[in-house]
């Protein structure tokens, strides 16, 4: 089926079979490798991008699903020489060991700060009212659809936590 | 996956007219993708009903709301009346699954997503509710995460969900659109079969019903609400045992207690006895024990979950002691507005 995406703000179309998901289009259609495959079944959070501003697994969706639709990766983020404030983060924190799960890690702190700015609780929020405070136990709840097998998460969080409003 | 035709659905009437035994509604499609990767679940025709109007909104209804059948689930977690009016709600989608599927799964995909049984899910396994009458692999298997209540000895599989935990406390009903467009309302209970020798047959759903909407009771002001999950991993699991509660006292005892479980049963589990037992009577720890010896008197168990017998009693016991004022609140337990 044909398809059209916003991608990183470029208009791109694709022709693809119906059972292709977003990920698979990201990477082999429209070449954007940046965004990894882990385990395809919404797992592991490799290959968390942003469509219309929220993070999602890309593993779980279909292509054709998403005709006209606006999608972040992680090269839409930034790249070496204008790196966002959360990769500038994560490279300097060494909030990563092997790096595979990265794109994903730093895709989908990014949507989760977006839903702590509006206010999103989380599992762990003592209140449901009012906006949360993220500390080091909210980062780590929110962030818990992204695993990486270094486990590089302490330094993970330092990255987001840079990150917050109350840091900044 | 198998070859499937895509079907993007531009009304009800048109999904509606699409169904058939071999086809699938997809809104967020985060199981059934799952599933169709697998080919636990190998549609021919998948219809789309993601984009549907008037399907995404949470509305008054009465007193009450009426949720549509594709608010995200994050988008329902966020909602300032959940929030404020079904706290045990908003807890229960929090407590599941991860920020990235929140933003994805719907109201309507999350009640009728699958088991996570590990038979079911093994095509190379037998499981009657996958192929029925191919038996049930899950007989002397691994059976931390299957049920002990409403279970069947041609399936123990547990129903995963827990935002259907805390529909079910709050006593929520299904509203579901036939393919001659006429709605009926089911509650939960009417909605979900038990297994017995059909585990396959789930709900009861026919071919072409849409569910559209999930209606909530007026607020329960003065309620206390809780939802307590108890899992093998602190985040992102699915629920061994789980509780929701809706509790208002009257003076010094408890006016109602509405209960919910979720990781014993086929579906999410109410017991009338257990909130009869509770109802007018002082709180008190020999109470919530003796109810919670009522809730597991019929429990099936065998070595492997055997522990969710204990599990469950404990934690309903905890929950009660919270919601009841016995113990002080943590997180998980909020209070509802007092009655005006």
């Amino acid at each position: 089926m044909p398809i059209s995406l916003k991608v990183n703000g470029v208009e791109r179309t694709l022709e693809c079979d119906t059972r292709v998901s977003l990920l698979d289009a990201l990477r082999d259609h429209l070449d954007l490798p940046g965004t990894k495959k882990g385990c395809d079944h919404g797992q592991c959070g490799a290959c968390t991008i942003l469509v219309n501003g929220r993070r999602i697994n890309s593993c779980l969706t279909l292509a054709v699903m998403h005709e006209g639709d606006e999608i972040t990766t992680i090269e839409g983020l930034g790249g070496p020489e204008d790196l966002s404030p959360m990769q500038r983060d994560f490279v300097s924190c060494d909030g990563y060991q092997c790096g595979y799960c990265t794109p994903g890690q730093i895709m989908s702190a990014t949507g989760m700060l977006a839903e702590a700015r509006d206010g999103m609780p989380s599992h762990v929020s003592e209140s449901l009212i009012g906006k949360a405070n993220l500390s080091d136990a909210e980062i780590a709840e929110r962030m818990s659809g992204n695993l990486c097998r270094c486990s590089a998460y302490p330094f993970i969080r330092e990255a987001i936590a840079r990150n917050t409003e109350q840091s900044q | 996956m198998r070859e499937f035709d895509y079907v993007r659905a531009d009304s009800l009437d048109h999904a509606a007219a699409q169904a058939g035994p071999h086809a699938a509604l997809i809104a967020g499609g985060t199981n059934l993708l799952d599933l169709m990767k697998l080919q636990v679940m190998v549609p021919e025709r998948v219809i789309d009903i993601s984009r549907l109007d008037g399907l995404d909104t949470i509305e008054a209804d009465g007193p009450g709301l009426r949720i549509g059948a594709m608010v995200r689930n994050a988008d329902l977690a966020a909602d300032p009346r959940i929030r404020a009016d079904y706290p045990v709600l908003a807890r229960a989608l929090l407590a599941g699954a991860s920020g990235q599927i929140r933003n994805k799964a719907s109201t309507g995909g999350n009640l009728l997503q699958r088991t996570r049984c590990p038979y079911f899910y093994d095509t190379a396994m037998a499981c009657n509710k996958r192929a029925p009458g191919s038996g049930c692999a899950a007989e002397g298997g691994a059976s931390r995460m299957l049920a002990i209540l409403g279970t069947s000895k041609d399936c123990r599989a547990a129903h995963p969900s827990d935002m259907a935990v805390a529909l079910r406390a709050l006593e929520a009903r299904v509203a579901i659109r036939a393919p001659n467009g006429t709605e009926r309302i089911l509650e939960m209970d009417q909605l979900y079969r038990l297994p017995g020798d059909r585990p396959d047959l789930e709900t009861e759903l026919d071919e072409g019903d849409i569910i559209t909407a999930v209606l909530l009771p007026a607020p329960a002001l003065g309620s206390s609400q809780s939802y307590r999950k108890i899992r093998d991993r602190a985040s992102y699991a699915f629920a061994l045992v789980s509780v929701a509660a809706v509790v208002t006292m009257q003076d010094d005892r408890i006016g109602k207690a509405s209960l919910a479980f979720g990781g014993l049963a086929p579906r999410p589990w109410k017991d009338a006895q257990v909130d009869a037992m509770l109802a007018g009577q002082a709180p008190s720890e020999a109470l919530f024990s003796k109810a919670a010896d009522t809730l597991l008197a019929e429990a099936v168990s065998d070595a492997g979950n055997e522990f969710k017998r204990h599990l469950a009693h404990r934690a309903m016991i905890a929950v009660l002691r919270e919601a009841t004022g016995l113990a002080p609140a943590s997180t998980g337990t909020d209070l509802v507005g007092e009655p005006a």
